[in-house]
């Protein structure tokens, strides 16, 4: 740290910051080096227990444990994935949980850009204050409401059914309040060309504004299908019939009062991941331009 | 209120594209809400006639039930540990990835993919690792250390959960941070450097300040977030030993389904309600004083 350069004439301090940047370029290129390494063992430890998680789901029962921290054991056992498929009816279990997040995030898709679109550009009376209030409900937990909806479905007989598990979460105010934000950014111009052209408001919906939103769609979508396929509290509250359940469910179904059969639970855990994986491999520019979006949001 | 246009606006358009998102909220987002403060003011079986009792069932809350007090100390203790361990560890990881250079964005990708694999699947696998002789244990044991019961020591189980949990949440905050990041501008740092400033300083005077928009959202989230915490005590360690690890939530879920006191399980979610909502609001009456806004 220099703080007499302020005195010095532009010329000396250039040259005072080129021999310093010289001097610490073998420093910075040895300092990267370690800095490589460093992160490659950070990232293999942060990743051990989904290591662990695929090791253990191909480990006989009896090597489990007496494998001690060895990913690997005597034989590899791929009959645990065939007793996961059958321990619980798994099958259909992905099915449901595919059709819930699937069809879930669709609905939460549509309502958000309908929603959206009106707050961004259509005027009518209290739309601000209507706006901030639904933007509140951002931070109440949905904790809070299990009891109630829980009350309502027994009432209109929904319990164990998987509409039940789909559309009480599609009316959140995220995927709104996200597509609203990217909207606001985009010029009105795009519309008025096309109403002048005589199209109508579901015509430029369908042909101007789908177009354009289509990164913070996909955002939106991806991201209320991950919290449908990963979401416990509630499929745990309103399914008892493992026939009707979703993989989180059927997974912490899986012990049972003789204890826990790991080797097949971790089969079963490791299907469960495999979807999200690959959501994570193709869609990652989308997730991280999703979540720094969101992000900002809190502005 | 924005100015109308001359045909009074859009009114019955706006009514149109609004009708399902608003519709949705109000059934399944305010109905619910009021809904669950009448049900708290009623003792109310599933199966049975609820019966009006007023105020008790917060009564009972404030001052006739101690396993209250325990949960509430309990979610309050996870809430502080994981949003401080967690943002302090996603700031330290994110400047880290941030000044890797290419090998960044696939690191910060890597350290996102608990936070979207089901809690659930990632829970299992902690309570595997953790048990008494599980893959934690024997590393020790390879190092001679006799590793402690991590889920069924009182004193510990806590602490379990709260490492699995900065472990399964951590990722979003390393993205929302590294977008920060991203957002400063190089010249500004440059200047600084070229004014004599270190790293540490830098850090403190430019960054710091640069990225407190980002670190405030987080802050808010992270703590929204953790008070939920539910799926690591249910399956790691059903809430013990005794009512150690017992939270909110679990024992919201515990009072409606399995003691079938719906009302009071109202009551709790209220309190869980009051609780963020205050939470929440200092935070953003103190957000003028914290967050530096202007570029």
């Amino acid at each position: 740290m220099t703080t007499e350069t302020l005195a010095k004439p532009e010329a000396d301090k250039r040259l005072a910051h080129r021999r310093h940047a010289t001097a610490s370029r073998t420093k910075r290129r040895v300092g990267r080096y370690i800095s490589r390494i460093g992160v490659i063992v950070a990232g293999l430890a942060f990743s051990f227990p989904f290591l662990w998680m695929f090791a253990t789901s191909l480990k006989p029962t009896s090597e489990i444990f007496s494998t001690g921290a060895s990913l690997l054991a005597s034989r590899v056992e791929w009959s645990n994935y065939l007793t996961a498929w059958t321990a619980i009816p798994f099958g259909r279990v992905i099915i449901n949980s595919f059709l819930v997040a699937v069809s879930g995030a669709v609905l939460t898709t549509v309502v958000s850009l309908l929603s959206a679109y009106a707050f961004a550009r259509l005027q009518f009376r209290h739309r601000d204050k209507l706006f901030l209030v639904f933007l509140g409900t951002l931070v109440l937990p949905q904790e809070v409401l299990v009891i109630p909806l829980y009350i309502m479905m027994n009432k209109l007989d929904m319990v164990n059914s998987l509409p039940s598990l789909i559309v009480p979460f599609a009316f959140g105010a995220f995927g709104a309040f996200l597509i609203r934000q990217f909207l606001l950014s985009l010029p009105v111009e795009y519309e008025e060309a096309a109403r002048i052209d005589g199209a109508g408001s579901i015509r430029i919906l369908w042909s101007v504004i789908l177009p354009l939103v289509r990164a913070p769609l996909a955002v939106v979508a991806v991201f209320s299908f991950i919290d449908y396929w990963s979401s416990f509290l509630w499929p745990l509250i309103v399914i008892n019939d493992v026939s009707q359940a979703t993989i989180p469910l059927g997974l912490s179904m899986f012990s049972g009062e003789r204890g826990t059969d790991w080797g097949p639970l971790m089969a079963a855990a490791t299907l469960a991941v495999i979807p999200s994986l690959l959501v994570v491999i193709l869609l990652q520019r989308q997730l991280v331009k999703g979540v720094s979006m969101g992000g900002f949001g809190g502005r | 209120m924005k100015r109308t246009p001359a045909r009074g606006g859009h009114g019955r358009l706006a009514a149109v594209y609004l009708a399902p998102g608003m519709l949705g909220f109000l059934i399944f987002i305010v109905l619910p809400l009021v809904a669950s403060l009448v049900i708290s003011l009623f003792d109310w079986p599933l199966f049975g006639t609820p019966k009006f009792v007023g105020l008790d069932n917060y009564v009972r809350l404030l001052t006739g039930d101690p396993v209250f007090w325990t949960v509430l100390g309990n979610t309050l203790f996870f809430a502080v540990c994981y949003t401080v361990f967690n943002l302090v560890a996603a700031l330290a990881v994110a400047t880290w990835l941030h000044n890797l250079g290419s090998w960044g964005p696939f690191f910060r990708v890597l350290f996102f993919i608990p936070v979207v694999t089901p809690m659930v699947a990632n829970a299992l696998v902690w309570r595997l690792m953790l048990t008494d002789d599980g893959v934690i244990n024997s590393f020790l044991a390879n190092l001679g250390i006799q590793g402690p019961s991590w889920l069924s020591d009182s004193h510990l189980a806590m602490g379990s959960l709260i490492a699995m949990s900065v472990w399964q949440g951590i990722g979003y905050n390393i993205i929302v941070l590294g977008a920060g990041l991203n957002g400063i501008s190089p010249n500004l740092l440059e200047a600084a450097r070229l004014d004599g400033a270190g790293a540490w300083q830098r850090f403190f005077r430019v960054v710091l300040p640069m990225l407190s928009p980002s670190l405030f959202f987080c802050t808010v989230m992270t703590i929204i977030g953790s008070f939920k915490v539910f799926t690591q005590p249910y399956l790691l360690t059903l809430g013990g030993p005794g009512d150690s690890t017992n939270t909110i939530v679990l024992y919201l879920y515990r009072n409606g389904f399995s003691f079938d006191k719906l009302g009071y399980a109202s009551a709790l979610a209220w309190a869980l309600f009051v609780i963020v909502m205050l939470i929440t609001a200092l935070q953003f009456s103190q957000q003028k004083r914290l967050v530096n806004y202007d570029n």
